[in-house]
């Protein structure tokens, strides 16, 4: 049997027909006309290192001079200062608030259409881009707008100003064309078929008197979040696959109590009222983990490991890469040592081991980093960890931070293979994270694939607040492991549960047996982080139980007390250890009422399973979801949760459609 | 004179002002450019249209190209983005378009079995989205490594693996459609 694709490509080959000779000739001509035209007299070089310039206007212009300046610039207050300038250059016209993008008329997250049309307003304009690189710099457009604030952010102000930059950046190198209305819809172009997202089937109701026992492993990604976030900033509902909702709701920042006896994390389950079906409850386990002292925690060896392929060269990911970097470094300690390995074409180290106190050599090499060539990710690995292991010293922490846009050029047969190496190397102590910039090329899987076996965190960086978020804020969390391999296990009590579901979690389930071999790997949770599960659990007698009791099943459970709703049982290891600890608490059948930090989490769930068009919500729908989070904000001193009811109300305008 | 001038020497000459070079340039790439154009497009006037798009922006863009990629490499990319923008406009026009989107091609081949074979080929194209019928115009010549297909068009060498696996995978899902109808 044939290869199929050389078929076509030698069919392909076979039908392309020799140009016209008057066609030719014509088009030559046209071509000296334009020559003669644009560079005879010559004209100013194009000083940029893109393959393809045409700048013009002065936003560019602007905007390339901040970036200087965002690159000389070193401290948060500068870089506050300076991100305020772009604020203040580009967001314009922005009605601040739930202005968001123009529903399905607004640009695609990947490739933006270049139809910006005001529905009210015919007949509208059409922004015609000449040029595609333009439209790359203007992809950039949000990524260095979301910088807005990256101390106090104001999240609504962040999201309403990226797609209004992407308009106003359109009048430089792009022409304004008369067009009669109506605009035809926009076929949007999935540039992100490339995209690979992990997912599996939605967690389906389980009867209790069949399988009491439910097994997970705690997942402390939040790559899934950013993602749904940057899709529907985009003007587009994300792909079903692409919600993961345990990610969506372990985003946030949680307020649950801190530990304080020998157990490295508190466990905390509380059962209140499901939101969105009066019949059920919800049942939440709250981990959160220690916050060691600062100044105690031992020394970490940074071994950043940089994707410097040809599609790394755009602002929001090569640079914003070096930006959140530079907000990272005033945080490490004196002791602390970075090294730097790029990968393109061939591996190479950018830095050998530099304390952290050598900010000079540092910024150095951070900014000489430049993106050309293909990528060979499996090398560039391998120096990683050969470097980690160099630098590692008695009690230190060793971290492999990979920055890829994209999937690892390891040929996709050897993804297990890499999986295995990765694992291999967490056993001797050096984890792997995994921090993703853009979009349309992202494989997500292999993203977090690669982070779960490297025991380390995935995110998904689309701006310097995520950035903050990921690296600044959480830089203890997502560093220091306080507990690996942490198993969550519940056994319901078919005498006060008829039926349970997990919410989420689908890709971290485990079998019942794995709980107890501590063989099997799982999540681990790092100083401070807090990890939320929900179960939605169907009383015994609710009108909400979904099956009919068996008729010839013994089900008899009459001799079993009702008084506890569920038994909880964690194992965990400390890290580096071979043995697992077990700790069990059984939780009590009595529902309560729900702090706030219940409520968002449920809202969060809610919203997760909305984008992934489950049928266990009934008639609650988008708005209910707004109202519950936005009651549900809190404190928020980052703004997370305001921004994410922004995100609620604007897929509930997506998904009117 | 410029026969022997390799392409990167007259582009350099051509960026620096000697109109004699672009000319040259222009008259070499011509038919390479045409031919990607062609099978970008799925149809003659299509093809023309985008070569001249490409070549009349060519002045312009030539300031733009760093020595340390490929002519043709860079050429491409143009082509391939400026590929990109008709279709965008098209979309944006609700113009007909005529090529693989549609499975109408061209059929000038006279012999019933070229027919055939064209007939499957703007089947098989038309069948597939756009970015995997890219990657298949460009690696069409067999003179283009993947690597560099995959700097054209943007992606990783690993994305452009994958998208020859997706095409195989359609093509054999369309061959078996075939079978059953």
């Amino acid at each position: 049997m044939t290869d199929p694709f050389d078929d076509l490509t030698k069919a392909l080959k076979s039908a392309t027909p020799a140009p016209d000779t008057a066609a030719r000739d014509a088009h030559l001509r046209a071509a000296d006309a334009a020559f003669e035209k644009n560079l005879a007299p010559h004209q100013e070089p194009a000083p940029q290192a893109r393959p393809i310039s045409d700048r013009a206007g002065w936003t560019a212009r602007t905007r390339d001079g901040v970036r200087t300046m965002l690159t000389t610039l070193t401290s948060r207050g500068g870089l506050a200062a300076s991100t305020a300038l772009v604020a203040v250059g580009i967001v314009f016209l922005t009605p601040v608030g739930d202005r968001l993008p123009l529903p399905g008329r607004a640009p695609a997250p990947v490739e933006p259409m270049p139809i910006m049309a005001e529905p009210a307003v015919p007949p509208a304009p059409i922004m015609e881009e000449m040029d595609s690189e333009a439209g790359d710099r203007f992809r950039a457009a949000p990524t260095t707008l979301a910088e807005e604030a990256p101390l106090g952010r104001t999240a609504p102000v962040a999201l309403g100003s990226a797609p209004q930059a992407g308009l106003q950046s359109a009048d430089g190198a792009v022409q304004a064309i008369p067009l009669p209305a109506p605009i035809p819809e926009p076929v949007v172009r999935p540039e992100a078929d490339t995209e690979a997202f992990a997912n599996a089937e939605v967690n389906p109701v389980k009867v209790t008197a069949e399988t009491p026992v439910s097994t997970f492993s705690v997942d402390v990604d939040t790559a899934s979040y950013a993602v749904v976030r940057s899709s529907l900033i985009g003007g587009q509902l994300p792909p079903k696959d692409a919600v993961r909702v345990e990610e969506m709701i372990n985003y946030f920042p949680y307020a649950y109590p801190a530990p304080d006896g020998d157990m490295p994390f508190t466990a905390n389950v509380s059962v209140f009222e499901t939101p969105w079906n009066a019949d059920t409850r919800l049942m939440r386990v709250a981990l959160q983990g220690e916050l060691p002292a600062i100044a105690d925690r031992p020394a970490l060896n940074l071994v950043f490991l940089i994707d410097t392929s040809g599609s790394m060269q755009a602002p929001n990911k090569l640079e914003l890469l070096k930006q959140s970097l530079r907000l990272m470094l005033p945080e490490l300690r004196p002791d602390d040592q970075i090294a730097m390995v790029t990968y393109a074409g061939s591996a190479g180290v950018a830095l050998e081991p530099t304390p952290a106190s050598d900010r000079t050599a540092i910024l150095g090499a951070l900014d000489g980093l430049t993106a050309g060539g293909s990528t060979a990710g499996q090398a560039g690995l391998e120096a990683a960890y050969r470097l980690a292991e160099d630098m590692h010293d008695e009690g230190e922490v060793g971290r492999i931070l990979l920055a890829t846009d994209g999937d690892f050029n390891v040929g996709l047969s050897d993804v297990d293979a890499l999986k295995d190496y990765i694992a291999d190397k967490r056993d001797s102590g050096t984890y792997l994270s995994v921090l993703g910039f853009g979009r349309g090329n992202l494989d997500d899987a292999t993203m977090q694939a690669l982070a779960q076996n490297g025991n380390g965190q995935a995110a998904y960086i689309d701006s310097l607040s995520e950035a903050r978020k990921a690296l600044v804020d959480q830089l203890t969390g997502a560093l220091f492991p306080i507990a690996e391999d942490v198993k969550i296990q519940v056994e319901f009590n078919p005498a006060a549960v008829a039926e349970y579901r997990l919410i989420g979690y689908e890709t971290r389930a485990l079998k019942r047996e794995d709980f107890n071999n501590d063989r099997v790997d799982a999540g681990e949770i790092g100083a401070g982080h807090a990890v939320t599960a929900l179960y939605e659990v169907t009383p015994v007698g609710s009108p909400a139980i979904l099956n009919d009791p068996l008729r010839y099943a013994a089900t008899n459970t009459d001799d079993v007390s009702d008084e506890e709703m569920a038994l909880l049982r964690l194992r965990w290891k400390a890290p580096g250890a071979d043995d697992s600890t077990l700790f069990e608490q059984p939780v009590a059948n009595a529902v309560g009422t729900p702090d706030s930090e219940a409520q968002f989490a449920a809202a969060i769930a809610g919203f997760g399973q909305l984008l992934r068009g489950s049928d266990y919500l009934g008639d609650w729908g988008w708005g209910d979801a707004a109202a519950l989070a936005s009651a549900a904000r809190g404190e928020d001193s980052f703004g997370y949760r305001a921004e994410a009811v922004t995100l609620i109300r604007l897929a509930e305008s997506l998904a009117a459609q | 004179m410029f026969m022997e001038s390799s392409e990167e020497a007259l582009v350099l000459a051509a960026a620096d002002g000697d109109r004699a070079a672009f000319v040259a340039l222009a008259a070499r790439v011509y038919d390479r450019l045409f031919a990607l154009a062609f099978r970008l497009t799925g149809a003659r006037a299509e093809a023309e249209d985008l070569t001249q798009d490409v070549l009349v922006a060519l002045p312009r863009k030539l300031a733009g190209f760093r020595a340390e990629a490929r002519f043709s490499t860079w050429l491409y990319r143009v082509a391939v983005n400026a590929a990109h923008d008709r279709r965008r406009r098209d979309v944006t026009r609700a113009r007909a378009n005529a090529g693989w989107g549609e499975v109408e091609v061209a059929r000038r081949a006279e012999a019933a079995e070229d027919r055939t074979r064209q007939d499957w080929l703007a089947g098989a194209m038309a069948a597939l989205p756009e970015e995997l019928r890219d990657t298949v115009a460009l690696l069409t010549d067999g003179e283009m490594t993947q690597a560099e297909a995959a700097e054209v068009l943007g992606v990783s060498p690993g994305t452009v693996a994958w998208r020859i696996s997706e095409v195989k995978k359609r093509l054999a899902d369309l061959a078996r459609q075939e079978e059953t109808l």
